[in-house]
């Protein structure tokens, strides 16, 4: 089969009642304005990362919202932390700081003084 | 035993406990110097170097030029105290060695007016007993504006002054009460042996003997044990600064820097902070958005002791890191790496993470300048533009290197505290540079330019934007037309304050247009507030900060605001109807036509 560079996605259902979101309400804790992302895709669209790989910011804190959470840590670690996402979003989600409060909350790490 | 009265006792024990407890600090310090500091100090240890380091050690732990040169008020205060104290203990040991026939103890110097119970005798006694009385009032007038400052620290001219722990309170209130227990003391012996100077002995001759004989004893006794509560608590409190800054100077003169973690450097610089709060009156969070929590005075008073954990981190994020506390402290602690140090991710830090970028392939640019545009400059693409078409203008063939895939330059993660990670972009990067045989690298983004400058080691030349125009204007390459413009110009942080350029961006504009001057320029210039150091401050914070540093661009009316960095120019550009334009949109507009 001719290959376009995308495909149709398998139907799925997520149960939301049922996954762990502790972390996600952890999250809007840290970064409140996550509370206003409306999931446009902005943030990837001018991604770095993204120029090279198929790291999808929009998608990775799309799953985190689900709580599906998932080699998410993985993805992020892509991240250049340029900050041309949190430039653009027109919801001013500071996705620099989500980006590094997503992976510490995942990692459950912390800063290291001393 | 000749020359000596229990009441010496306190004062004895406690310039002993002093002692003992820095050179037991100071060593376990200078231990902990990592292996790069070591080797630096060894090489050093006995320079040259040692000359310039005498003159700063004079000039500002004693005569505190950086902190007059900021606020006069304040210099006088700090001199005052510092070098009067000094004063009076260099000519009060002479006075004492010369003066005394028998039994010289230390301690008789300090306490020279009771054990050397005759007038003067001679007239070089006579003198020094003069200069001692001037040097103690001199004393004294540091010591009520510090009591001034503590009721109301605007008559210093502090806005804020620092909010101190218990312990520094109290060691405080073991200073203030020296000096006027010394003279109280004096005075009472003064009345009764008339060997004091044109003050003691005014003061002395207003008691009557009975009750100088009553209370000189006490006196003296009070101001021994006040001396030993001031030397005891000294290498716990805030005025370890006195005696560390001496060091801290050494140690910078001979080549040693902070490292990416806490070492023994880091806790010399620590304890030389003497938390005099002059970095809270600068801070932009203070200043725009009344946060008093998040200083480097109060980062590093944390960091030094190591407690509070969760004030470290929460205080460390909160930072703009746009180096205007740096700037005025006069101390000149290296505040952005102290903070940089208390952002370390440790664990969540990787390495390898960025291994899609191995397939990115250098470039042979042999012959021609490498241009970085730099992330940011991807969101404004008029300023890219402006210097391509200012390099093909000039015939300078070059090699976009981020034309349509950017890798970052890694600041942005080092300061998060990263910095395993930043270093494999800086690896990555270097090679890319390096590889392409390009003889110079220009950059249109301040945050990528501290980078290249500071922490890549390029053999090449590095060059902001700006520089790169000036040099071209300077050298006749590119010829441009002086319009009727008038701009006023915005110093990005990490442009002027980081890497101190300030002139050629205002060289450039001076040869394009009139450029008009703002209160708060060069050094003093204003974040915009979009600085990648801070990850906490909200988009409304942001705004509040943007618009005190736009206010003072638009104060001159100027047509159009120029800055040099494309997220300074993010920040202007939808918030005022004045045109935000970077400097090389401004030269590409304006070039001459053959």
């Amino acid at each position: 089969m001719a290959d376009f560079g995308f495909s149709i996605s398998k139907t799925r259902s997520i149960n939301l009642s049922k996954s762990d979101l502790s972390k996600y309400e952890h999250l809007l804790e840290l970064v409140p304005s996550f509370k206003r992302c409306i999931s446009c895709g902005g943030c990837t669209a001018s991604c770095s990362a993204r120029q090279f790989t198929d790291f999808n910011i929009r998608k990775t804190h799309c799953y985190f919202r689900r709580g599906q959470y998932d080699k998410l840590e993985q993805e992020l670690q892509k991240c250049m932390l340029c900050g041309k996402c949190t430039l653009v979003c027109p919801r001013g989600v500071n996705l620099r700081s989500l980006i590094i409060n997503m992976r510490q909350i995942l990692t459950n790490t912390n800063e290291i003084i001393g | 035993m000749e020359n000596f009265s229990p009441f010496v006792l306190p004062f004895v024990l406690g310039s002993i406990a002093l002692l003992i407890i820095c050179l037991y600090k100071y060593i376990r310090w200078i231990r902990q110097f990592d292996r790069l500091q070591k080797k630096a100090l060894l090489k050093n240890i006995i320079s040259i170097k040692f000359l310039p380091a005498i003159w700063e050690m004079f000039s500002e732990c004693l005569l505190h030029l950086r902190i007059t040169k900021k606020n006069w008020r304040l210099g006088y205060m700090h001199r005052s105290i510092a070098f009067g104290w000094f004063l009076l203990i260099l000519v009060g040991a002479f006075e004492s060695r010369i003066g005394t026939k028998s039994d010289f103890h230390y301690w008789v110097a300090i306490f020279y007016r009771y054990f050397h119970q005759t007038p003067p005798e001679t007239h070089t006694a006579w003198v020094l007993t003069q200069i001692m009385d001037l040097l103690l009032l001199y004393v004294l007038s540091g010591i009520t504006l510090a009591l001034f400052k503590k009721i109301h620290s605007r008559i210093l001219g502090m806005k804020r002054a620092t909010k101190h722990t218990l312990m520094d309170r109290a060691i405080r209130v073991s200073l203030w009460g020296i000096f006027p227990l010394r003279l109280l003391s004096e005075s009472a012996s003064a009345c009764l042996y008339h060997n004091g100077g044109f003050l003691t002995q005014t003061i002395g001759d207003l008691f009557s003997p009975h009750v100088a004989e009553v209370l000189e004893m006490p006196f003296w006794t009070l101001y021994s044990i006040v001396l030993c509560i001031f030397f005891v608590l000294l290498p716990f409190t805030r005025y370890m600064h006195i005696f560390t800054e001496v060091f801290l100077i050494y140690f910078r003169k001979v080549g040693l820097r902070e490292h990416t973690k806490l070492t023994g450097f880091s806790k010399f610089e620590l304890s030389s902070c003497s938390r005099c709060g002059m970095c809270i009156d600068a801070c932009p969070l203070y200043k725009d958005l009344g946060i008093t929590d998040v200083q480097s005075v109060y980062l590093l008073r944390n960091l030094r002791n190591l407690e509070h954990h969760k004030d470290i981190i929460a205080a460390g994020k909160n930072c703009l890191m746009c180096h205007r506390c740096a700037e005025d402290c006069p101390v000149n602690i290296d505040l952005m790496n102290l903070r940089r140090i208390s952002r370390d991710k440790g664990e969540l830090d990787l390495t390898d993470n960025y291994k899609y970028l191995n397939k990115v392939k250098s470039f042979n640019a042999i012959g021609r300048v490498a241009y970085f545009g730099g992330c940011m400059s991807h969101l404004t693409p008029s300023i890219t533009e402006s210097m391509q078409t200012i390099f093909k203008t000039v015939g300078q063939h070059y090699w976009f290197m981020d034309e349509d895939k950017s890798i970052c330059c890694g600041r942005p993660l080092l300061q998060q505290g990263f910095n395993n990670q930043a270093a494999d972009l800086r690896r990555k990067n270097t090679d890319l540079i390096i590889n392409s045989g390009a003889q110079m690298l220009i950059t249109s983004c301040p945050i990528c330019y501290t980078s290249f400058k500071k922490e890549y080691k390029l053999s090449i030349p590095v060059l902001h934007h700006t520089e790169y125009i000036d040099m071209l204007i300077k050298k006749g390459k590119l010829k441009v037309k002086k319009g009727d413009l008038k701009v006023t110009y915005h110093d990005p942080c990490e442009l002027g304050r980081g890497c101190g350029i300030y002139n050629e961006p205002r060289n450039v504009l001076k040869a394009v247009s009139t450029l008009l001057k703002t209160e708060h320029e060069k050094e003093n210039s204003l974040c915009c507030g979009l600085n990648l150091g801070n990850t906490v401050i909200s988009l409304e914070q942001q705004s509040t900060i943007r618009n005190t540093a736009l206010d003072n661009l638009m104060a001159p009316h100027p047509d159009v605001i120029a800055t040099a960095c494309p997220m300074c120019k993010k920040a202007f550009k939808h918030s005022t109807d004045v045109n935000v334009k970077d400097i090389a949109e401004i030269v590409a507009e304006n070039i001459e036509k053959k």
